[in-house]
């Protein structure tokens, strides 16, 4: 096959493409420039965009030996992600931007520009598992390593992307891949892993938003309504929040206080118990599924967040969204976050968490 | 014909060993194939001990070859042997003539902080001049093209005109690296000339091409390097008039007229020199060989993409080795990167930041837009092209552009989102 190696310049993308190499595919690296001035995105080395990363993965293509370049996808990048996450923040949600990126860019903009240019497939550095499955259909399925398991923000490919997906590291632990990267004088192989936003250059996330958006700022009410104190900006609070609140007073009951509620509009941040937090029914909107779309219950797990525990539940499609019940409650579930549904390692599908709450009767 | 000859004959002409296709190289205007006779003389020359600026024996073996060196490109030029001053290559040779010119103007009189120069000057003058106006109070003035890139004369007239005694300095390319189109050096040197202001010009991809004289041209400085004309690397020379005072940008050893401290790269010296006198001595064939081969590269091109626009002026107002043209609908790197597959080796024609490509300036001031300056595609020809691998070109474009109209428009890419015309077929399509 043509493969188009989407290398970011750190060890994972760069050990993905040798293999897809090694294994006999025709592979041509290509790092993704996401804005158009890459000094402006990060300057430390850990990111996934700067001239740094960009010579990084240049030199990881040269020491595996495939031809590279630099496409820019900083128009796409900047539409279909960076605006997504200032708005899904405006509105009070808590957005995955990797998600999207991988919806809308890597196996989406890339993979079809990729396609019309004569390849036949992208490879990337996730870990994530693709199988032949018995219908036919191809599955993807958590990887081995549980630490780097990466089919959370996976979760929103379908069936027309997988078939034009590798994910060669899958099978591999991080430990071994680094090890891999070393073997191969892969100068990328002791490279920090990157964590943070790619387009928040220092790491802080409200403060961006808060530039880019505008102060936001509001009280601090508990669930009765009482105004407790202000802050200075909704950016800085997510549900489930805790530290950082800075409230004068303890509680009543002098029990820790967390983020309920986050209104864009007023502002309001809504403080009050643990187990206020609990939900155990969510909407989803906008389902992306994998296969087939599921025609009845599907018994299953879902993951609520990046890196986040699993939860037994039923999932059903009800028109275009998606109603979760959870067998046991969760706690401190942000909308805009994705619900990704499993079954067993497989990846059924996902969906964005438009609202979770407690269910009366429960 | 000679030069196939010699790329038959000399290893090193061969493209490197390592790509798995043969190359059809069509980017002399980014570097081009070293001369044999240039390697084996600056082998000979590496291999002597000696500092040009030494007193004994072994100095002024050095300083010899430097100074033979500076005879036969001052001679291939038009130039005085003390016109010469070696410099690291173009980019410091425009950096000294700009910022150093500036600076003594200045200190001569502090009314002149205006510097004239072409919207479509290459970057190593544009910066510079931007440096200038940032931090050192120049004015720059870029005087507006035509839309073959041709510098609009009239606009130097008024610009000067409006106030003579302030401009320090004007400075317009002899040829354009993008587009190719050569500038009227001898109006811009009538008019300026008429009020005593210097004029400048880099000549980097003019020499070689069309015939370039420095004493001729009549102007103060003049930019060349030698990689563009089948020397090293690393080597290039300011041409600078006798009288002309220019504050020097590296202090040191006081070597060349003390305008350019730093010890003198003998090797490399010798090798610009033998490929200039090379470049000078074969440039009256060669231009009109380069000429016919371009005209067949342009014929073929339109033929097999008939809505292809030439940029750049025509025939003889244009380099004989450069083409240069927009696929509308189609991204410059997803082309480069298709041709490249293919071993044909050709140019955005614009700068790079980490390889992110920027809609050429040049072709923006020529009055394209974005995305048709990111649709363009440069292709140079110079002493190694051949007719073969004009052929390949022609025989690959078309399938080429019909791919990458796909990408662009499958994409979402920028060249759709701003309403170029992608989904128009591809005429002529093999």
């Amino acid at each position: 096959m043509r493969v188009l190696a989407a290398m970011s310049g750190g060890v994972d993308s760069a050990v993905a493409a040798a293999r897809a190499a090694e294994a006999g595919h025709e592979v041509t690296g290509i790092h993704l420039a996401l804005s158009r001035n890459p000094q402006s995105y990060r300057s430390g080395a850990r990111g996934c965009c700067t001239i740094e990363d960009s010579n990084d993965a240049r030199r990881a293509a040269d020491v595996i030996g495939i031809p590279f370049y630099v496409w820019d996808m900083s128009e796409q990048f900047h539409s279909s992600v960076v605006e997504d996450f200032m708005s899904e923040y405006a509105e009070g949600r808590t957005p995955n931007p990797c998600l999207r990126c991988n919806e809308k860019i890597k196996f989406a903009a890339v993979l079809e520009r990729g396609l019309a240019l004569g390849f036949d497939a992208v490879a990337t550095g996730h870990y994530a598992q693709l199988r032949d499955g018995a219908d036919g259909l191809i599955e993807m399925h958590r990887a081995v390593d549980p630490g780097k398991d990466q089919s959370y923000v996976l979760g929103v490919l379908d069936q027309k992307q997988l078939a034009h997906s590798l994910f060669p590291l899958g099978g591999s632990t991080k430990t071994a891949v680094r090890a891999e990267a070393e073997r191969r004088g892969l100068s990328v192989a002791k490279k920090p892993d990157s964590h943070d936003i790619c387009f928040i250059s220092d790491g802080d996330t409200a403060g961006w938003l808060r530039e880019k958006l505008g102060a936001g700022t509001g009280e601090i009410v508990d669930t009765t309504g009482e105004v407790l104190g202000t802050h200075g900006g909704t950016f800085g609070f997510t549900i489930g929040q805790r530290r950082g609140l800075r409230l004068g007073t303890p509680a009543p009951d002098g029990k820790p206080r967390y983020v309920l509620d986050i209104e864009p509009v007023s502002g309001t941040v809504t403080v009050g118990p643990r187990e206020k937090l609990d939900v155990d029914h969510i909407m989803g909107i906008k389902p992306r599924w994998c296969g087939s779309e599921p025609v009845e219950d599907v018994a299953c797990t879902v993951q609520l967040r990046a890196h986040g525990e699993e939860h037994r539940a039923i999932a059903r499609v009800l028109g275009d969204e998606v109603e979760i019940e959870l067998i046991e409650p969760a706690s401190g579930i942000a909308p805009g976050q994705a619900a990704v549904v499993y079954d067993g390692t497989r990846v059924v599908g996902s969906a964005t968490i438009a609202s979770a709450r407690r269910r009366a009767h429960a | 014909m000679a030069r196939r000859a010699l790329s038959g004959d000399y290893p090193c002409l061969h493209m490197n060993d390592e790509l798995p296709v043969s190359v059809a190289y069509l980017d002399h205007a980014a570097t081009t194939p070293i001369y044999p006779e240039v390697v084996d003389a600056m082998a000979a020359q590496l291999a002597r001990l000696g500092n040009a600026s030494s007193l004994h024996g072994s100095g002024r073996a050095a300083r010899r070859v430097v100074e033979e060196s500076r005879e036969a490109i001052a001679a291939a030029l038009g130039a005085g042997p003390s016109e010469v001053v070696f410099t690291s290559g173009g980019t410091e040779a425009d950096n000294l003539a700009v910022k150093g010119f500036y600076w003594s103007r200045r200190q001569a009189d502090a009314r002149r902080t205006r510097i004239l120069t072409s919207a479509v000057e290459h970057h190593a003058v544009l910066d510079p001049l931007h440096w200038l106006a940032t931090h050192e109070a120049a004015e720059v003035e870029l005087l507006a093209v035509d839309a073959d890139g041709g510098v609009q004369i009239d606009a130097l007239r008024t610009s000067i005109e409006r106030d003579p005694e302030s401009v320090a300095l004007v400075s317009v390319m002899w040829a354009n690296n993008e587009v190719g189109t050569l500038q009227p050096i001898d109006e811009v040197v009538a008019l300026a000339g008429a009020y005593g202001i210097p004029v400048h010009t880099d000549a980097v991809q003019a020499l070689g091409q069309v015939p370039v004289d420095f004493a001729g041209a009549n102007v103060d400085a003049m930019t060349v390097t030698g990689h563009k004309i089948g020397g090293p690397f690393g080597v290039g020379a300011l041409l600078l008039r006798r009288e002309a005072d220019l504050v020097a940008l590296l202090h040191g050893g006081g070597q060349e007229r003390d305008v350019r401290s730093g010890t003198l790269d003998a090797p490399a010296i010798v090798g610009f020199a033998r490929a200039t006198e090379l470049a000078v001595k074969s440039q009256p064939s060669r231009g009109v060989e380069l000429g016919e081969l371009r005209d067949a590269l342009i014929a073929g091109v339109l033929d097999a993409v008939p809505d292809a626009q030439l940029n750049g002026a025509a025939g003889n107002g244009r380099l004989p080795g450069n083409a240069h043209f927009t696929f509308t609908g189609c991204e410059g790197d997803s082309l480069l990167m298709l041709l490249d597959a293919q071993g044909i080796e050709c140019s955005t024609g614009s700068a790079c930041s980490a390889g992110v490509p920027q809609a050429s300036h040049v072709l923006l001031a020529m009055g394209r837009d974005e995305a048709t300056a990111r649709a363009s595609l440069r292709f140079s020809l110079g002493h190694t092209s051949t007719a073969s691998d004009v052929e390949r070109l022609v025989e690959a474009i078309a399938p080429a552009v019909q791919r990458a109209r796909a990408a662009s428009q499958g994409a979402g890419g920028s060249a759709s989102s701003n309403g170029s015309n992608v989904g128009l077929p591809v005429g002529g399509a093999a």
